[in-house]
């Protein structure tokens, strides 16, 4: 690959990326203030000591961000890789062995996908009791009906090709023609695919604190920090904004990625990048 | 299979799904731990206020029993109590979904035009610096989420420009042209919402067809632009442009729930998330139905007006 061929939107892109993963990972060592520290008044305004100024409760906006995006960044990540090993799993599996497996799979995932992502989220956390797992695996378990679609077709091109076919006449098992055989050639769709469900796990995520539904205070969440401080709007304080763009930015910088390697991975092929 | 048939293939597959969600909404909730007796007497419940709740709520009864009762409510438009006010869910929804759906609607009437014009612009450069900067503005406003824009729109057009009002409360005895300028930033955070996304699928789509051999063959025989739109690519088009509309309409229906709850608006939306707090389970799988049947109902229209747009539809490989 040459470095020079990639555009300047990836490039953005990724040092967005960068930046927001770093910032996640040394949450405790680049934040100027604790989490959940009580530094000065409310919704003091930017500059100064506080350089974002601070939240509803006079916590230090730009640490309770940086600490955010630790939580933000891994729970919509770990979200996105399990919706990803059950979606992957499951689609390949339906294509592999076909008949009523497949059919059975497929119009339950038709029924997941016939309510809308968040209507059924609100549905089912309003049974659940609110813990950090439940809300990991209710969005990992609503995003891997999106990747269970795209997988089972994927697979479903790849399972009438000659070598797969090679592979059954030669007595493999079916772990080894999901695992060997489609898995790496599939690849290249599914790694864009995960690049753009994790956007969307991170908006999800986002909503559903937002919503109060999400991540609990005291814990910093992007979403949640939007929610504390979205009563200042009112006075014209625009502490809620900046959580927003951060939101925002994260998942922008995602889509320039993820659009890159499309228009990459669909040149490579030989198709047109803007079709 | 005759166009007639089809058709009621199609209803008929769309009864039996909301059938099949109806039964996912109150059953499937049923199996998930979680009490609502429990929940709503706190820590310090005695097993016998908690039997007494239930019993009450009419939790007592055997699942099955209850889905049906409930069922049979639900088709004569009757969707229970709330448990958490005592008062009739049906009631509260005749008042809010006519709210939901006038902010829907004018959404989608000013989004729909607006994303297929662009669409089609972005196409007619195409490569050229509007179809770029199309392009860029979309991928980065697909990326905004709901409140963020919300909020935007009322801090720099409500707080200080003061040209509205906020929050966007409607209220019974309000004129046409008074709701109509409540709803002026919810409906433009929902338009820009779904704008981006309407328009580059209509791009797509479009660009499918032009690049199709006989949109070729027309140009090369010589006819201008114009009759190549209108007589070749544009009827081909319709049905992916439909099922765009369709799918971001659908899409809208989702929104709204954000969009109502940071702008205080009285609709569906923000009476759900009220009732998911509170665990208020009638009210949520009421609203979730609802929420559910509409989206259906337009992912329904979408494949019917597809088939009736696109004859080669009608016969399936």
């Amino acid at each position: 690959m040459r470095w020079r061929a990639v555009p300047i939107s990836a490039w953005v892109g990724m040092a967005g990326l960068a930046l927001a993963i770093f910032c996640a990972l040394f949450a405790p060592w680049i934040a100027p203030f604790g989490e959940r520290e009580v530094v000065g008044d409310i919704w003091l305004p930017m500059g100064g000591d506080y350089l974002l100024g601070t939240d509803n409760l006079g916590r230090d906006l730009l640490s309770r961000l940086i600490y955010g995006a630790q939580t933000t960044i891994s729970v919509a990540l770990a979200a996105t890789v399990l919706a990803f090993c059950m979606g992957v799993f499951l689609s390949f599996t339906a294509a592999v062995v076909g008949g009523w497996t497949d059919q059975g799979l497929s119009r339950v995932n038709d029924l997941m996908m016939s309510i809308p992502t968040l209507i059924f989220a609100l549905i089912v956390l309003a049974v659940l009791p609110q813990e950090l797992w439940i809300l990991v695996a209710v969005i990992a378990v609503l995003e891997s009906t999106r990747v269970f679609r795209l997988g089972r077709a994927v697979a479903l091109d790849i399972t009438v090709m000659e070598f797969v076919e090679a592979a059954r006449l030669r007595g493999e098992g079916r772990q080894w023609i999901i695992f060997r055989e489609i898995l790496p050639n599939a690849l290249s769709p599914l790694l864009a695919e995960f690049g753009l469900r994790f956007a969307f796990a991170v908006l999800f995520l986002s909503t559903l604190s937002f919503l109060g539904l999400g991540i609990q205070p005291p814990e910093a969440d992007w979403g949640g920090i939007v929610k504390d401080n979205k009563d200042g709007i009112i006075f014209g304080i625009p502490a809620a904004l900046i959580p927003g763009a951060a939101i925002a930015g994260l998942a922008i910088c995602v889509n320039l990625v993820v659009d890159w390697l499309l228009n990459r991975t669909s040149s490579l092929k030989g198709g047109r990048g803007d079709g | 299979m005759p166009l007639a048939a089809l058709l009621i293939q199609r209803l008929a597959l769309s009864v039996l799904l909301m059938l099949a969600v109806s039964v996912v909404i109150f059953l499937g909730i049923e199996a998930l731990p979680g009490d609502f007796a429990q929940t709503y007497l706190g820590q310090s419940a005695t097993p016998q206020a908690v039997a007494n709740i239930r019993q009450e709520l009419g939790l007592d009864q055997p699942a099955v029993t209850r889905y049906f009762g409930w069922l049979g409510g639900v088709v004569q438009g009757d969707f229970g109590n709330s448990w958490a006010s005592g008062s009739s869910v049906s009631r509260q929804i005749g008042l809010r979904l006519g709210n939901t759906l006038f902010l829907a609607f004018w959404a989608a009437l000013v989004s729909v035009p607006l994303a297929i014009s662009l669409g089609m612009l972005a196409v007619h450069y195409r490569g050229r610096w509007p179809d770029r900067l199309i392009n860029v503005v979309s991928l980065g406003a697909i990326s905004l989420p709901e409140f963020f824009v919300g909020y935007i729109l009322i801090l720099f057009v409500a707080v200080q420009g003061n040209w509205v009002t906020f929050p966007s409360t409607v209220y019974d005895g309000m004129s046409f042209g008074q709701r109509l300028e409540a709803i002026v930033l919810p409906c433009a955070t929902l338009v820009l919402v779904v704008l981006a996304h309407m328009m580059r699928m209509t791009r797509a789509a479009i660009l499918n067809v032009m690049s199709s051999p006989y949109v070729e063959t027309a140009e090369l025989k010589g006819l201008d632009t114009l009759r190549i739109i209108a007589r070749h690519a544009a009827p081909n088009a319709v049905a992916p442009i439909i099922t765009v509309v369709a799918l971001n309409l659908a899409y809208l229906v989702v929104g709204v729930v954000v969009v109502e709850v940071v702008f205080v608006y009285p609709g569906m939306g923000q009476y759900m998330v009220d009732a998911v707090t509170v665990r208020d389970l009638p009210v949520v799988q009421a609203c979730g139905l609802i929420f559910a049947a509409v989206y259906i109902l337009l992912n329904m229209s979408a494949d019917i007006l597809a088939i009736l747009a696109n004859p080669r539809l009608r016969h399936p490989r």
